[in-house]
């Protein structure tokens, strides 16, 4: 069934059980709204959205107001319109006047309607907020309750779209507080950091807390890819500034997921720049001529890598960052007797890329010659694309004339 | 096997949204799949759909279901027997379809006759009662879905524990329809990739078999090499031919057997015994301080190329930044090692083969040789790709739209077979020296080996340790109070982890991860193997916990 009204003197069709709002968004007539999200259910509480209705008695929240056969909207009577600068007012009387530093700025759903309706920072020496800012201790999830304009999105996108019902409303009136739980931390309230109320906040009360200061949205460039984690297969935007990804942003039009997202995907993606990633080709010294050796060692070239560097790098990273750090691994191959600066055969030194191919290529070239294929077992990789996987499977069978190749689809 | 492709059946979207009943066995969704998680949650909520959860562990996704059937590890196909029985005595099966799409229903009524829900009952642990209301759920509410993960797979009776998965669902006739569906969810990014792409030891990219002789013969003609005709070792196998001294090089790419294998003293043995080692990594990894030659790798941020997801859609990968120093991609490394050999004549294809060169001038020339000679690939050309197009596999020519969901007509064998199996305990049972289980997974917090997770600061920060659950009666019984440091020891090795106290396990059962390099769980795990699919059993080993002061 299809509903017939009017909008803006302009005739509108929409299914049955449409909203106002709905309805006048199919027509391409804008609706301005604060609390509204389409994936969440509406609640009518920000009163940005209203409308006059011929025969109604005062104006109607267009998110909860179901359109009806005959209808006659006005989206901007002066009634409508002067109310929404009210409200805006009122939302800035306390709120912090701080969009030049606000991480939100450029995205700010509040700064947009305030710059569409010409509001001004209104005068007043009313009570204010005072929150702490950043006062939970979880990593993930920046809290400013000064910048929270009590929309509720947050609290209705963990409670319908990740089921978690960690945030919640507490006290009332001016009191009135966003809490995670009885007014606890996050990760004690049975959060489990996926950043979705990040993601559905329409300003910048909740932010992503590893990207504060990195980036604002003019400044970044977003790079749709797939999560290097799980086999879901979700979609979302890196956000890049100087070669360096500083925000994982949700899609709406994901495939998969939509604005969905783990903590791992929203996250998890600093390793892609942590220091202890290898940069240059290792080759242990007994693989290598002597006399070069010695040579690119001399003019500075290469480069051996001690030990200790070797085999501490995570280990010293993790200690600081709160883990055991304990190693189980005291007797690798690698371990040699004198760690001095001396090298031994099993050193490992910093070689050029040419140098470290034609080892690998010259040793699997002898031992296919002497051997034969059995004597190769390669491990594909469940993190690497498929045409990697392609071309290392077509290198194994081609190449090295063997099946012996498989990878941790076990595991 | 049963069905014919190893891949899940349905998509996640068909199962939010369309399925009735939702039975997850052996997966701890909501840590290892969240998004998954979180759509099977609000299907129960909002939707009505009922959700059966089978799992040895109060994991956190037994909280939002109907039903938690609280099985012992180890014995989900008796489990599974138990709820065909019932289901059989009530007459619950979908005559029709086992009619027309299935064979050896015959068979499969006489091995699950045995499977009274009092015999099941006394296998599993789980009360009668509870068997009886899950075959009731299953039975009254279509169609269902059935998830699974390594809960089911890592058994020494790994591969039939799938077929009864499969024995179950094609009984329901909820195979091929909309919302139904036998449904492991992969673990890794692109795990169903590598397998899709021939990173296995048994068949060509597509699933051609090595071993057969036409497959062979056509990549023979596209290679212009001549292939050997029986199929290569397993990743266990290969450590074991190592260690053997028959393997003499190993070249391993972004994986990490050194803390993801069962048994690492064994593993660790392996590699020291291996002539060449060539590791290609992001860091210097437990396996890579082995190696001979490191090739410093591109992570998937800073690449080009597809990965494929759970439910067999391929997507793309793309290039955010540039990595840092010399690092390259796989691709760029292993295309180098190729033409150098050619170069130095370790192999001489025919120069007519069509697709015998390694010329590769970008990722979308890879992707044409895909497209060539991998059949469910064939339309999955990087111009669609690149349009935005969503594919799942099979998608057999450019025109094809792809297939969501498989055997919707016919299995890809032909008759979907049932093939019923008997409860068999685990290779390795609790006993006087060794009184616990230990089973082992993932947290939310943490992936795999940890290689990035670890790196990811926020991540390390909320759980910066291993931990090992263990239920307060054990825990008193060993004099072990939460947070106290613990030696967890099996027949093949031991590790000092911390406790967690806690009911998430029931009495007897112990859990920890193999996240943590010096508290990883694979020096105790059981290397006995599925003897089909080679998988080992993770998920079941006997182990012995004590206190230990906290200086050690």
């Amino acid at each position: 069934m299809t509903i017939n009204l009017i909008i803006n003197n302009q005739p509108v069709s929409a299914p049955e059980g449409s909203t106002v709002l709905e309805a006048a968004k199919r027509a391409g007539i804008e609706i301005p709204t604060l609390c509204h999200h389409p994936d969440l259910t509406d609640i009518g509480a920000c009163r940005m959205c209203v409308v006059s209705i011929d025969g109604a008695r005062g104006l109607q929240t267009a998110c909860t107001t179901p359109a009806r056969e005959g209808m006659v909207v006005d989206t901007m009577s002066d009634e409508a319109v002067a109310s929404r600068k009210f409200t805006l007012e009122m939302l800035l009387t306390d709120h912090p006047n701080d969009c030049m530093t606000c991480e939100a700025n450029g995205q700010c759903e509040l700064q947009d309607l305030v710059y569409d309706y010409g509001v001004s920072w209104p005068e007043h020496s009313g009570k204010r907020h005072h929150y702490e800012i950043d006062p939970d201790p979880n990593p993930f999830i920046f809290i400013d309750r000064n910048k929270c304009i009590l929309c509720g999105r947050c609290i209705r996108a963990c409670e319908e779209i990740q089921n978690r019902d960690v945030w919640n409303f507490a006290h009332r009136g001016f009191e009135t507080k966003l809490v995670a739980g009885a007014d606890q931390f996050l990760l004690d309230a049975g959060c489990e950091s996926c950043g979705q109320c990040v993601t559905y906040c329409p300003v910048g009360a909740l932010w992503d807390k590893m990207s504060i200061g990195k980036g604002r949205l003019s400044q970044v460039e977003k790079v749709r890819t797939t999560c290097s984690y799980c086999g879901v297969g979700c979609n979302f935007d890196l956000n890049v500034r100087n070669n360096e990804i500083v925000r994982v942003t949700a899609a709406a039009d994901a495939p998969v997921n939509g604005l969905s997202l783990c903590v791992k995907g929203h996250y998890g993606y600093d390793y892609v720049h942590h220091p202890d990633r290898l940069t240059r080709p290792l080759v242990r010294a007994k693989w290598l001529d002597d006399a070069t050796l010695q040579e690119n060692l001399a003019r500075g070239a290469w480069e051996a890598v001690s030990e200790a560097e070797k085999r501490n790098a995570l280990l010293t990273w993790r200690r600081q960052h709160g883990g055991n750090g304990q190693s189980q691994f005291p007797n690798s191959q690698s371990q040699i007797p004198n760690p001095k600066s001396s090298i031994s055969p099993e050193t490992f030194i910093r070689t050029d890329w040419d140098t470290a191919l034609d080892v690998v290529a010259r040793k699997f070239t002898e031992t296919k010659k002497q051997y034969g294929g059995d004597a190769f077992a390669l491990m594909a990789s469940a993190k690497c694309t498929n045409e990697e996987n392609y071309i290392f499977n077509k290198f194994t069978r081609q190449m090295l004339a063997t099946h012996s190749i498989d990878h941790c689809a076990r595991l | 096997m049963t069905l014919g492709s190893g891949a899940m059946t349905n998509t996640i979207a068909d199962i939010a949204e369309e399925s009735q009943v939702i039975f997850i066995i052996g997966s701890n969704t909501t840590e290892n799949h969240p998004v998954i998680g979180t759509k099977i949650r609000r299907a129960k909520r909002y939707r009505g759909a009922k959700l059966i959860v089978a799992d040895p562990r109060r994991i956190d996704i037994t909280r939002y279901a109907d039903l938690h059937l609280q099985h012992r590890p180890g014995t989900d196909l008796a489990l599974l027997n138990g709820l065909m029985h019932i289901i059989l005595r009530e007459g619950w099966e979908d005559e029709d379809y086992i009619r027309e799409r299935t064979e050896g229903f015959e068979e499969l009524k006489a091995v699950v006759s045995k499977y009274t829900p009092e015999l099941t009952s006394q296998i599993t642990g789980v009360p009668v009662e509870q068997i009886e209301e899950a075959a009731r759920m299953l039975g009254e509410n279509r169609p269902g879905a059935l998830l699974y993960a390594m809960g089911i797979t890592q058994h020494t009776t790994g591969v039939a524990n799938v077929m009864a998965c499969a024995n179950l669902q094609m009984l329901l006739g909820n195979v091929g329809v909309p919302g139904g569906g036998v449904n492991p969810l992969r673990g890794q990014n692109n795990v169903q990739g590598a397998c899709d792409m021939g990173g296995l030891p048994d068949v060509f990219p597509g699933y051609q078999k090595v071993t057969n002789a036409d497959a062979r013969a056509k990549f023979e003609r596209a290679w212009g090499v001549k292939l050997p005709e029986y199929m290569g070792r397993t990743v266990t196998e290969m450590l074991n031919a190592a260690e053997a001294g028959e393997v003499k090089c190993l070249y391993i790419i972004g994986e990490n057997p050194m803390t993801s294998e069962p048994d690492l003293n064994h593993t660790r043995h392996s590699l020291n015994k291996t002539e060449f080692i060539v590791v290609q990594d992001l860091f210097m990894s437990e396996t890579a301080q082995f190696a001979d030659v490191i090739f410093p790798a591109a992570a998937s941020a800073e690449k080009e190329g597809t990965f494929t997801n759970t439910e067999r859609r391929i997507q793309r990968v793309r290039k955010a930044v540039n990595p840092p120093g010399e690092a390259m991609p796989d691709d760029w490394i292993i295309i180098q090692i190729a033409r150098r050999m050619l170069a130095l004549g370790a192999t001489t294809p025919d120069p007519d083969a069509p697709w015998a060169g390694w010329d590769y001038e970008s990722v979308e020339d890879i992707e044409r040789e895909i497209n060539a000679l991998t059949p469910i690939y064939a339309g999955v050309t990087w111009e669609r790709l690149e349009a935005g197009e969503q594919l799942h596999w099979p998608v057999p020519s450019p025109e094809h739209p792809g297939t969501p969901i498989l055997h919707t007509t016919k299995f890809s064998r032909g008759l979907g077979r049932f093939i019923a199996n008997d409860h068999v305990p685990p290779a390795e049972r609790p006993d006087d020296e060794y009184p616990l289980v230990l089973t082992t997974g993932r947290v939310l917090y943490h992936w795999h080996a940890g290689e990035m997770t670890h790196r990811a600061a926020g991540l390390e920060a909320v759980y910066p340790q291993a931990l090992v659950e263990i239920n307060p009666k054990d825990a008193r019984k060993a004099g072990v109070e939460d947070g106290d440091r613990i030696k967890l020891s099996s027949r093949r090795g031991e590790i000092i982890s911390t406790a967690q106290v806690t009911d998430r396990v029931e009495p007897g059962i112990v859990f920890t991860t193999f996240h943590f390099a010096e508290a990883a769980a694979n020096f105790l795990t059981n290397p006995a193997l599925d003897p089909t699919a080679k998988i080992p059993e993770f998920k079941v080993a006997a182990v012995r916990v004590e206190k230990v002061d906290a200086a050690d």
